[in-house]
């Protein structure tokens, strides 16, 4: 939006790398604010499941008990999905879930940060699922990996296209993957800082965009908790297709 | 009005980018009425299916935001 006369609204200053401690410049080891969130989620992430429950308690406190649930929820979704023998990957899909589920949660506090809101952190975890994923079936099962794109169950003559087709929608794979969790989270934050700029331009008539805002918060704290099990679930249903690649 | 011919077309390209999330509202409603058909149909065996449920609303939606990030990138970065 240009400056011009009249007011106006910047809703994507909020997702500026900042350097935390002054400067303009951003190198690798600069604390930024997106490093700042990251490591707050790893700690809200530690505090719960390590801090709560070391009491251990046979009956459990209320953090042990949600700790619980959380393990519970998860590696029944991996036993489910991806089969028994996926559960050794276990740890790593639940440090995701855990890690996306907090930063997209801890970013709705106002004035706070959603660091998976940039492609950047979501690319990374993205291309990580996608590059395990490949390594794992090419090591498990060699060459014999590639019959995840030959559908024997097809006629012989659209088998190549078909073929054609299967790989190309498998390297879209972590595309998708990491654009759906940053554009979802980008897409929240900025229709919320659209709609708030709405009402410092209304004067009295600002209860109307407030309440619309606080509805959209509601809607927004549904779309953290359920694009962080759509990322898990996906990168469960990725590790049965290495694990298991017949059609 | 001032501006130029490049903005305003980055303008109405970002507008008609939105079409696209009436697909993706569509979308997303067929799989989550088609799911409700068959709980109310079957109401023991729908939640063994919610997780193909959540899979099937976050691949619908998913292009909506593909859409919609197509929009912002060139109302804000073009």
């Amino acid at each position: 939006m240009a400056d011009g006369p009249g007011f106006v609204i910047r809703p994507m200053d909020q997702f500026i790398v900042k350097p935390l401690f002054g400067g303009d410049v951003v190198h690798w080891y600069t604390p930024t604010n997106v490093t700042l969130w990251m490591l707050l989620s790893a700690l809200a992430v530690y505090g719960l499941l390590v801090y709560a429950t070391s009491g251990r308690a046979i009956v459990p406190t209320r953090g042990q008990s949600v700790a619980e649930l959380a393990y519970g929820f998860i590696y029944k979704m991996v036993s489910d999905v991806a089969g028994r023998d996926a559960v050794r990957f276990f740890p790593y899909i639940m440090t995701l879930f855990m890690f996306i589920l907090f930063a997209n949660v801890l970013g709705l506090i106002p004035w706070a940060f959603t660091p998976t809101s940039h492609i950047a952190v979501t690319a990374v975890m993205a291309l990580a699922v996608f590059l395990t994923v490949t390594a794992l079936g090419f090591i498990l099962h060699g060459m014999s990996f590639l019959k995840l794109f030959w559908i024997s169950s097809a006629p012989l003559p659209l088998r190549p296209v078909l073929a054609l087709i299967e790989v190309i929608s498998y390297f879209v794979r972590p595309v998708s993957h990491s654009i759906r969790l940053a554009g979802a989270m980008m897409a929240g934050h900025a229709v919320a800082k659209v709609f708030a700029g709405f009402a410092g331009a209304l004067g009295v008539g600002a209860v109307i965009p407030i309440v619309a805002v606080t509805a959209l918060y509601g809607l927004e704290l549904l779309v953290a908790l359920i694009q962080a099990y759509v990322f898990t679930i996906l990168t469960c249903v990725y590790l049965k297709d290495a694990l298991h690649p017949h059609h | 009005m001032e501006g130029d011919i490049v903005t305003m077309g980055a303008y109405l390209g970002a507008g008609l980018a939105c079409l696209g999330m009436g697909g993706a509202a569509i979308g997303v409603g067929h799989v989550a009425g088609n799911y409700l058909a068959g709980a109310l149909r079957n109401p023991s065996a729908a939640p063994g299916q919610t997780a193909f449920l959540f899979i099937g609303i976050a691949f619908a939606e998913a292009l909506g935001i593909f859409s919609f990030l197509v929009a912002l990138l060139l109302m804000f970065a073009v």
